[in-house]
């Protein structure tokens, strides 16, 4: 293996555990999980609902909120580790360098707000090349504003920035909170299920946006979805997360033509192809285990159709080398 | 608002207005006993003495007429003679008024400002010291009755550690000159510091005793509301904006969080009318409330029937105003 060497990544996940205290007990959702960000690029997040993906970028925004804790592992963004970073240096993080649309846009933005204030406030709050003075600042904010929602392609901008959210169709409001995030050109967009509430035509439409916006503004890109179709049209790599730990990563065209763990299999055989059509499609049969009082073992062995006796000791990730990793006893013996 | 929708909303009240006044009507009228025989009962009147005052106060034509006549007068502010003051009802109400309208305004304004403040730093701080101490006085709050609190804050402050005046709306050395009826506002009007200092000392504690509860309740309102709001999803965005803390309290949270307050406010306005009776009586408030007392112990009927007739509409008017204060606040329901 001669790889080359790589400049830091932009964001690195080091053995990430959160854990959630509730009644019925600890709720591992993140166990583990490591990954890396690339300046440039955009990283696939897939696995079925509950399986940790927006905890885990949650945590990178420092958004995890009791009864929630990190209990673990380090994120090392542009060199700075930030489980433990200051309140107010997260915050001047926030909003500038990373930015987060949520998952569900209908209810992401403030209803009592106009989205001309919910746009032009992050920008007031980061903008460093803003004109002095109160009035000019404005203007030149709301200037900004109006381009940036231009950018995401929202018809007649300067007429809606005094508008309300709830006048806005759902994919407008996933524009919205698009614009909102990019506002301050931010070096890493996570972009949690941007297009799950969508219909297919706006759900292209929104994808596309930010994959040109990624181009032009040269930022690295997470892209949280639960489809493997989405994740092989736009995205560089992919890491799929299982139980609250990743199972298997890799570069995205690689993974998808022969993937090494049971479960990413499941998974492509549960999405249709639309090159063959014909293929049957096939849900992974069983459920995700409970996070509460997990086995040792591989957390997909119960649902695993190639279950062995070396399954129900603990099963770490293994490299396979051209930058790909799985969590399965047999990914070795795969071609 | 458009004003096409404000003057629908005004028409509304009319048949509301109209029911009060049946209702008030029908209260007075139907109640058992004549009036006129009650109120001479102590004078040892003739019976031509009875039937005369019957024919001045029109009991003895019909109830469809009575009534009408009842509204029309009324439309035109006269509402009667009060035999016990030989003055039109109307003026006397209109003398007393300002002083109730001064304690009420004072003991809103005191109980929002307690409550809010409190609701919120008890919703930020959930289950912290503060929290706690916030609730179970509002505990008491909700439940001493009003006039016990009140003369135990009349012993403590006015009579043991005599830091505050016992009784009265103002001492007749600071009385201001009379324009609006309303002291502190004369006092203003008159820069007379000396009469606003008096005024306000005397305001003081009625305000408090009438307010208490209404910031016990307001508080949990504001309390409950705002922890619901804190856990919505606009709030983890606004946090991922990297907006400051207290932005996203004051701004965010609090717009949203006030609706329910302000709401309960304005019905919680609608009682202080009842608490007033009851206040002004402890604190010898020359206001409208200790006059409808009076009224009713040496049976005013005349006036006791105006003052209901006014408690009702300005119910009614303060739940409209109420009604307009949400829909500035919530932008769903603005038109
Ligand atoms: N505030 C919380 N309190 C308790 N448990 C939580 C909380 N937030 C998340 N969890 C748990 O953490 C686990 C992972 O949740 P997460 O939201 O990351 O899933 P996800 O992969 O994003 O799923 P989806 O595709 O449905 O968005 C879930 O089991 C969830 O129940
Ligand atoms: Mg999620």
């Amino acid at each position: 293996m001669t790889d080359h060497p790589m400049p830091e990544p932009l964001l690195s996940i080091t053995d990430l555990r959160v854990a959630f205290a509730t009644r019925g007990g600890l709720v591992r959702a993140v166990d583990g999980v490591s990954l890396e960000v690339r300046a440039g690029e955009c990283l696939g997040i897939v696995g079925e609902s509950g399986s940790g993906k927006s905890v885990t970028f949650a945590s990178v925004m420092g958004l995890i909120r009791p009864p929630g804790r990190i209990e673990g592992g380090s994120i090392r963004f542009g060199g700075r580790d930030l489980v433990g970073l200051d309140p107010a240096a997260y915050r001047r993080l926030r909003g500038r360098e990373i930015a987060m649309t949520l998952q569900d846009a209908s209810t992401s933005l403030n209803p009592a707000l106009t989205v001309g204030t919910q746009i032009t406030e992050v920008l007031l709050a980061h903008a460093e090349d803003l004109p002095a003075g109160h009035g000019p600042r404005r203007r030149a904010a709301r200037q900004r504003a109006i381009d940036m929602m231009r950018l995401v392609g929202i018809p007649a901008a300067e007429g809606r920035l005094d508008d309300y959210p709830h006048q806005f169709s759902g994919g407008m409001r996933q524009r919205m909170m698009i614009a909102i995030a990019l506002s301050c050109r931010p070096r890493l967009l996570i972009a949690d299920e941007p297009t799950t509430a969508l219909d297919v035509t706006i759900q292209a439409q929104v994808l596309e946006l930010i994959a040109g916006i990624r181009a032009t503004l040269g930022m690295s890109v997470v892209l949280i979805t639960h489809d493997l179709g989405v994740v092989a049209e736009y995205c560089d790599r992919v890491a799929v997360l299982y139980a609250g730990q990743i199972v298997e990563s890799g570069p995205t065209a690689q993974v998808i033509a022969a993937p090494r763990h049971p479960y990413t299999a499941g998974l492509l055989r549960s999405v249709p192809v639309l090159s063959d059509l014909d293929r049957p499609i096939q849900p992974i049969p069983g459920q995700v285990p409970d996070l509460v009082d997990l086995p040792e073992g591989c957390r997909f062995l119960p649902r695993c159709a190639l279950a062995h006796a070396a399954c129900h000791a603990a099963v770490p990730m293994r490299g396979l080398g051209a930058g790909r990793a799985a969590r399965c006893v047999l990914a070795e013996a795969a071609p | 608002m458009r004003p096409a929708l404000l003057l629908q909303r005004l028409l509304h009240l009319v048949p509301v207005l109209l029911g009060v006044t049946v209702i008030v009507f029908l209260m007075m009228s139907l109640t058992p006993g004549d009036p006129a025989e009650i109120m001479l009962a102590n004078q040892n009147a003739t019976p031509e003495q009875v039937a005369s005052l019957r024919h001045d106060m029109g009991l003895d034509r019909s109830l469809p007429v009575r009534f009408a006549s009842f509204v029309g007068n009324a439309l035109r502010g006269d509402f009667g003679q009060s035999l016990f003051h030989r003055r039109p009802v109307a003026d006397v109400i209109a003398e007393r008024l300002p002083a109730t309208i001064e304690l009420s305004a004072a003991a809103l304004i005191f109980a929002l400002l307690v409550a809010i403040p409190l609701g919120v730093v008890a919703a930020v701080h959930r289950g912290g010291i503060l929290d706690r101490l916030a609730t179970v006085g509002s505990l008491f709050g909700v439940s001493l009755p009003g006039f016990w609190f009140g003369i135990l804050l009349l012993l403590a402050f006015a009579v043991n550690l005599r830091l505050l005046p016992v009784s009265g709306a103002i001492d007749f050395a600071h009385q201001p000159p009379t324009v609006t009826g309303f002291l502190t506002i004369d006092s203003l009007l008159s820069g007379r510091l000396d009469s606003l200092g008096n005024a306000l000392a005397h305001l003081l504690l009625p305000a408090v005793t009438l307010g208490l509860p209404m910031a016990a309740i307001l508080m949990r309102v504001t309390r409950a509301s705002m922890l619901e709001v804190l856990r919505q999803d606009y709030i983890t965005f606004a946090e991922a904006k990297g907006l400051s803390r207290a932005r996203i309290l004051a701004l965010h949270a609090l717009k949203n969080a006030l609706l329910p307050t302000v709401t309960v406010a304005a019905i919680e306005t609608g009682s202080l009318l009842g608490g007033n009776m009851v206040v002004e009586t402890v604190f010898g408030w020359p206001g409208l409330g200790r006059l409808v007392v009076e009224s009713i112990f040496v049976r005013n009927y005349p006036l006791v029937q105006a003052a209901v007739l006014l408690y009702a509409v300005t119910y009614v008017l303060v739940n409209f105003v109420a009604d307009l204060l949400y829909t500035v606040l919530n932008p769903k329901v603005r038109m």
